[in-house]
């Protein structure tokens, strides 16, 4: 395939609200799959047990609400209606089970909705530890343990240790292979187009990781070869769109706008960890050991630190990057509550931010795309000051 | 005596009025808009529908008789025609003297004042004119209420005038602008039995009913004279806490308007009103008592005044609207019904290239969509379906509320009737003859009842 | 005190709320007094409070949601929620937050007129609420004082898990505490802490037997507007101390009083003895018009004889008492079993309990824009709820202290309608 059929798939698997993908993988493997919401799960003990892990991140701007709203009121965000109306429409059927990650109350209560409308599925809130010392590790590494016991149940299967660690080994690399994309795409933003790279992430949400990581290495080889011109961009970072994500239509519309997108926290499950998953004898306890020092920091996780938000500052400059932009869809708290720390110290260290705040079907694109061109407008003629 | 039982639903946009019979049959429909002031547009939605109540028996005692029977339909419709062009005449006059008196107020300079004033009566004669041409029982009626139709008429003559005598039609404007605040705040159904004598008289003058015209003028005087019988009367609506209303007179729109429509449609079972700011989705039973209802008053998204906005941003009337989204090839997907950004977001569409009538198919069916939340919360759709409301008239909106409750409802019977902007003052009326809490009227109730044969001193104040 | 004769006896009615004046008074004076006495302050949330444990350290609680909801009934909140957001708070998250930071922008001033102090100790109790989390955040750069963080987890299963109840112990014994006798120089003092929870248990029994009252017809208390005044000493900064035993000893006395004659509960507009409708809350008052809020209720002849707020800070009619034997432990069963850390379905079965118990006529939901904790899912709620009970609810939106998002008009409007429509089921039946 060549980069443009390689894009085109992805969309087509970002567009397919019927997951055909996960009927299609389920048939041919005889086996089950688990739905996840934002932000994080361990996938590797899906896929140690067989299962197919498949990220939901509700249903975009082409999905009509039409029983959604029933269960939500109009100051929710939007995520958890769309993923309502993905249930309740039947298009959620083929998956096994459904994670709830802790993120925020929104989620964590629809968890419990989950279990009333879909009582005969599988359904789990994961509590992470907030608390990153031993305590915490014995929590979450029995949250684990009974977690996997869960998951023996439903895929009638036993793991060994090199289950595990092989789950483990295949998304290592896949991480890998994400961090070379980011990379390339710091180093060459108009080679590795920030809506090419948005729809290779979404698609390892969905796809099984082999097939994925091979995707993506198709995709590195190929467009380093792309005849594409350069512009004169400012070089941003987009943060707080961790959940619930913007429409297509507005990450292009950032693009167009003048802003290079170096650096983001779209999709970020997927690259939640900062290095490598030891391959060890305790695969579980090396997870668990990962999450606590290994991962990014995030809105949803609690961060008391003297130098709590720095690692927005070092991310600017790691990436080179002249400024931030904070896009939080509306109602989001842990987005919202985090901002003005972050605003804080991103003024302290002198780097301009914009901000602004969308919803996955948002409409009013050209707002949205002013603000952020006259923001690129700003930092090419007055520069960082 | 003819008793009947009156209730009157006060909206935020137009205040609706039904006069009820023994047999509970509707004998008189009013409507007025709501203006600022809701005693006076109760009083004045309540004389509408007095005088149709008049008509209504007169229609009755008319065709009882053999002789008149055959052109029943063709009398009624000349004889109301004529009425309304008396009422009409009878606020242009008015319209006219208070329009002389601003003038006077605001130019002192006397060459100045006579021309305006002269500029005036050239616009109000054409007026006139025109008004004996419009009120013919097939001209079409841009619309139910006196100021929109005196607006329209006005402000072409005055560009014309203006022009022709090098005047400020600003000027013009603005005489006008505040002459019809001071004529709309004033009753002018007193004079019913001036009108009907207007009326009569011209329609015995036509060739068709000049062999009638005995039968016609015994049965106009008959009902003329006749006093209605009000038992009691029960408001609801938006602002029926402001009417001079002893507590058992008044109750809430949701059950008015559940019981209105079951009156209407007996199986009702789910009744959706979109009106012009709030939306209500109510669940009754076989009785027409609600079972459950969601409103959505906290915000006007997706209600008839956002179609208003959507009309002013694209320069049309409002009953344009659905005629053109009809025409509609492909619907554009619109995410929010937003009144605050109606305006922008249809800017970017036509900005994009989309049409107009894609764009408004797409609003269309986004207000809709609203409304099944709505419904879907208050315990889904069940037949059969009465659809209620300002918006119920329009036909792009009633196509796009048949698809989507098709598409997730299945069948459903989907009952609109024309009348179905007065099933809250039916409600009402049936509330008020079904659960009286007193059997004559009281002082209060009596100051609103027009043609009453005792003028109330505040009814002579309100009369220039 | 007042003393009023009724049927031939004399009875000192509302001592209760005598007393509770008298403690809330006291406390704001050891607050104003805190630095001067050398009393270490410790800033904590009301759902997963460990007053007990604070006491036990001879430490003085503030809570920063009461603050909050203080300046709501004082009118106050809302300058303080447009100071906030003018610092760059967004217009959609909890106006709890925004309050408090407002409040401290324009100078920490409490209720009484008085400073509050500053905290020696921001006590973290990660409890049945996210942005719990981020509040302490905040405050930590405002105030950068020690913060302990008590992760209480979500019982997501609707049950307590060994788990839960090991992670939470293990919490205190290697961060909590040690933290606060670093920050008040003292050990743990482990007599007074049983002490303090025996005292603790006695009290629940009196608040237990009280919500129980409201099973009589009439009910002799407001479950809601009367129940936050009710909850006030068992939640805040008295659980654990001799005032607040009396307290309760005593409002027990003037319910059981009540109840024998028949008498309804004391609303600022006069006693409701005529009660033509039992209704269940759920979800949080509105503070910045909590009275026109109740008086719409009254109007209507409304006594609410249960509610799920009530048990924000601790649900005690399902057995839970502090148990001074196993203190820790009994602290992360408290914290684990307030009502906000419960999942959805067990709220739902916890309301459709209290409406057969209560014999309730129809339920009443209040959804408060600010707080996803408990909003989020309510419209679900609302419909499990009519189907499993078979009677009615009502759905009305305001918020806890932002006063633009409350219309008395709507809410009348609304209240009206759904009163009238079970007065209609009740004739036609």
């Amino acid at each position: 395939m060549n980069v443009d059929e390689i894009i085109d798939y992805c969309e087509n698997l970002y567009n397919d609200l019927d997951l055909n993908y996960v009927k299609d993988w389920k048939a041919a493997h005889r086996s089950k799959a688990i739905g996840y919401l934002p932000v994080y799960v361990p996938r590797e003990i899906i896929h140690a047990y067989g299962m197919l892990p498949v990220g939901i991140m509700g249903g975009g701007d082409k999905l009509e609400i039409i029983r959604g709203d029933a269960y939500f009121q109009s100051y929710i965000c939007h995520l958890p209606r769309s993923v309502i109306e993905l249930g309740v429409s039947g298009k959620l059927d083929c998956l096994d089970g459904v994670l709830f990650p802790a993120i925020c109350d929104v989620v964590r209560n629809l968890s419990g909705m989950w279990k009333m409308e879909f009582g005969d599925k599988y359904v789990k809130y994961l509590d992470f530890p907030q608390n990153f010392a031993d305590a915490g590790r014995d929590f979450y590494l029995r949250e684990m343990r009974q977690m996997s016991e869960d998951f023996e149940e439903l895929s009638g299967r036993k793991v060994t240790t090199e289950d595990l660690n092989r789950s483990i080994r295949l998304y290592n690399e896949n991480r890998r292979t994400i961090q070379d994309l980011y990379d390339l795409r710091s180093e060459k933003p108009h080679l590795a187009l920030t809506f090419e790279v948005y729809l290779l992430m979404r698609a390892g949400n969905i796809l099984e990781v082999t097939e994925h990581t091979k995707l993506l290495k198709e995709y590195l080889a190929l467009v380093v070869d792309c005849d594409r011109p350069k512009l004169d961009n400012i070089r941003v970072i987009v943060t707080g769109a961790f959940c619930e994500q913007p429409p297509l239509s507005l990450v292009r519309a950032l693009e167009n706008s003048g802003c290079y997108i170096v650096d983001d926290d779209w999709i970020l499950g997927n690259r939640y960890q900062t290095c490598d998953i030891p391959e060890s004898d305790e695969p579980l306890r090396a997870i668990v050991d990962s999450y606590l020092s290994n991962t990014v920091s995030t809105a949803s996780r609690y961060d008391d630190s003297e130098d709590k938000g720095m690692h927005l500052a070092d991310m600017v400059r790691s990436r080179d990057a002249e400024g931030v932009v904070f896009a939080a869809p509306s109602f989001c708290d842990p987005a919202l509550l985090e901002r003005p720390m972050l605003q804080n110290v991103l003024s302290h260290e002198n780097i301009p931010y914009t901000a602004f705040k969308y919803a996955e079907n948002t409409g009013q694109i050209q707002v949205i795309k002013e603000q952020t061109g006259t923001f690129a407008d700003s930092i090419k003629l007055w520069g960082a000051e | 005596m003819d008793c009947c039982y009156i209730g009157i639903d006060l909206g935020s946009t137009t205040t609706k009025a039904v006069f009820l019979d023994e047999d509970e049959k509707i004998l008189g429909r009013g409507i007025t808009n709501s203006r600022s002031n809701y005693e006076l547009a109760c009083q004045v939605a309540r004389e509408e529908a007095e005088i149709n109540a008049r008509f209504e028996l007169l229609k009755r005692r008319l065709a009882d008789n053999p002789r008149v029977a055959p052109q029943i339909d063709a009398l009624m419709d000349n004889l109301s025609c004529q009425y309304a062009l008396a009422q009409h005449l009878k606020q242009l006059d008015a319209l006219r003297n208070e329009g002389s008196n601003i003038v006077k107020h605001w130019i002192h300079h006397k060459d100045e004042f006579d021309k305006y004033v002269d500029a005036q009566e050239t616009i109000f004669d054409s007026l006139v004119l025109q008004a004996y041409q419009d009120f013919l029982p097939d001209a079409e009626v841009q619309s139910d209420f006196f100021r929109d139709l005196a607006t329209s008429l006005y402000l072409k003559q005055a560009d014309i005038i203006s022009k022709e005598r090098f005047l400020s039609f600003e000027r013009l404007v603005g005489v006008f602008d505040a002459a019809i605040i001071k004529v709309e705040n004033k009753s002018f159904a007193l004079f019913y039995q001036e009108y009907l004598e207007f009326a009569c008289d011209r329609v015995i003058e036509m060739e068709k009913f000049r062999e009638l015209k005995e039968d016609i003028l015994d049965a106009v005087d008959e009902i003329a004279r006749k006093e209605f019988n009000i038992l009691n009367t029960v408001g609801t609506g938006y602002g029926r806490l402001t009417l001079p209303f002893a507590k058992e007179q008044i109750r809430s729109e949701i059950l008015c308007h559940g019981l209105g429509a079951h009156y209407m449609f007996p199986d009702t079972r789910t009744v959706l009103d979109i009106g012009g700011q709030d939306t209500k989705a109510i669940q009754v039973d076989e009785n027409g008592i609600v079972t459950s209802f969601q409103m959505n008053d906290r915000c006007a998204a997706g209600c008839g005044r956002y179609l208003g906005y959507i009309a002013d941003e694209m320069n049309m009337g409002v009953h344009q609207l659905g005629p053109l989204a009809m025409k509609s090839k492909r619907v554009v997907k619109i995410n929010s019904t937003c009144t605050v950004f109606a305006g922008a977001e249809l800017r970017e569409r036509l900005a994009y290239g989309e049409k107009q009538e894609d764009i408004l198919a797409g609003l269309h069916r986004a207000i809709i969509l609203r409304a099944m939340s709505l419904l879907a919360r208050s315990g889904g759709v069940s037949s059969e379906f009465t659809f209620t409301g300002g918006v119920a008239r329009n036909e792009a909106a009633t196509s796009a509320l048949k698809q989507l409750i098709d598409e997730n409802y299945g069948e459903i019977k989907i009952n609109i009737s024309a009348d179905s902007i007065f099933t809250g003052a039916v409600g009402a009326a049936l509330f008020a003859k079904r659960d009286p809490k007193g059997v004559m009227a009281d002082l209060e109730i009596s100051k609103l009842k027009a043609g009453s044969r005792t003028k109330q001193p505040e009814m002579e104040q309100q009369i220039a | 005190m007042e003393q009023v004769t009724v049927n031939g006896t004399e009875v000192q009615k509302e001592q209760s709320m005598v007393l509770q004046k008298k403690m809330i008074g006291e406390h704001f004076e050891k607050l104003a007094n805190a630095k001067r006495d050398g009393k270490k302050v410790v800033y904590t949330f009301v759902p997963g409070n460990l007053n007990e444990l604070i006491y036990a350290f001879d430490m003085i609680p503030v809570h920063p949601e009461i603050n909050a909801l203080q300046s709501g009934m004082r009118k106050k909140s809302g300058d303080y929620i447009q100071e906030a957001e003018k610092s760059g708070h967004s217009k959609d998250v909890c106006t709890y937050v925004k309050c408090d930071i407002g409040m401290m922008k324009k100078g920490n001033i409490g209720p009484t007129g008085e400073k509050i102090p500053e905290p020696d100790l921001l006590l973290l109790s990660y409890t049945g609420c996210f942005t719990f989390m981020k509040w302490f955040e905040l405050l930590k750069q405002e105030y950068k004082c020690p913060v302990v963080m008590l992760q209480v987890p979500y019982q997501g299963d609707g049950e307590i898990t060994d788990a839960m109840r090991d992670y939470i112990v293990r919490q205190l014994r290697e961060e909590v505490i040690p933290v606060m006798e670093q920050v008040s120089g003292r050990k743990l003092d482990e007599d007074k802490l049983k002490t303090l929870l025996e005292s603790s248990a006695r009290a629940e029994d009196d608040l237990v037997w009280v919500w129980n009252s409201a099973k009589n017809r009439p009910s002799p208390i407001d479950a809601y507007f009367g129940g936050v005044y009710y909850i006030g000493p068992i939640f805040t900064a008295f659980r654990g101390l001799p005032e607040c035993e009396d307290y309760y000893r005593s409002l027990r006395r003037e319910v059981e009083f009540r109840v024998a004659n028949k008498l309804g509960p004391t609303t600022p507009e006069g006693e409701l003895n005529d009660q033509k409708y039992r209704i269940v809350v759920e979800g949080p008052p509105n503070w910045t018009s909590f009275r026109e809020f109740w008086k719409i209720f009254y109007d209507e002849g409304v006594v609410m004889v249960a509610s799920t707020y009530s048990k924000v800070g601790g649900l005690y009619e399902q057995g839970f008492r502090h148990d001074p034997d196993h203190p820790l432990e009994t602290m992360a069963n408290y914290c684990l079993g307030c009502y906000t850390n419960r999942n959805l379905p067990s709220r739902v079965d916890l309301i459709g309990q209290y409406i057969e118990d209560y014999q309730a006529d129809g339920f009443l939901i209040n959804s408060i824009k600010s707080c996803n904790s408990f909003s989020a899912g309510q419209l679900m709620m609302l419909r499990k709820l009519e189907q499993r009970t078979g009677k009615a609810g009502a759905f009305i939106e305001s918020d806890l202290v932002d006063p633009r998002y409350f219309s008395a008009a709507n809410i009348k409007n609304r209240m009206e309608s759904y009163f009238q429509m079970i007065a209609a089921k009740r004739a036609s039946v």
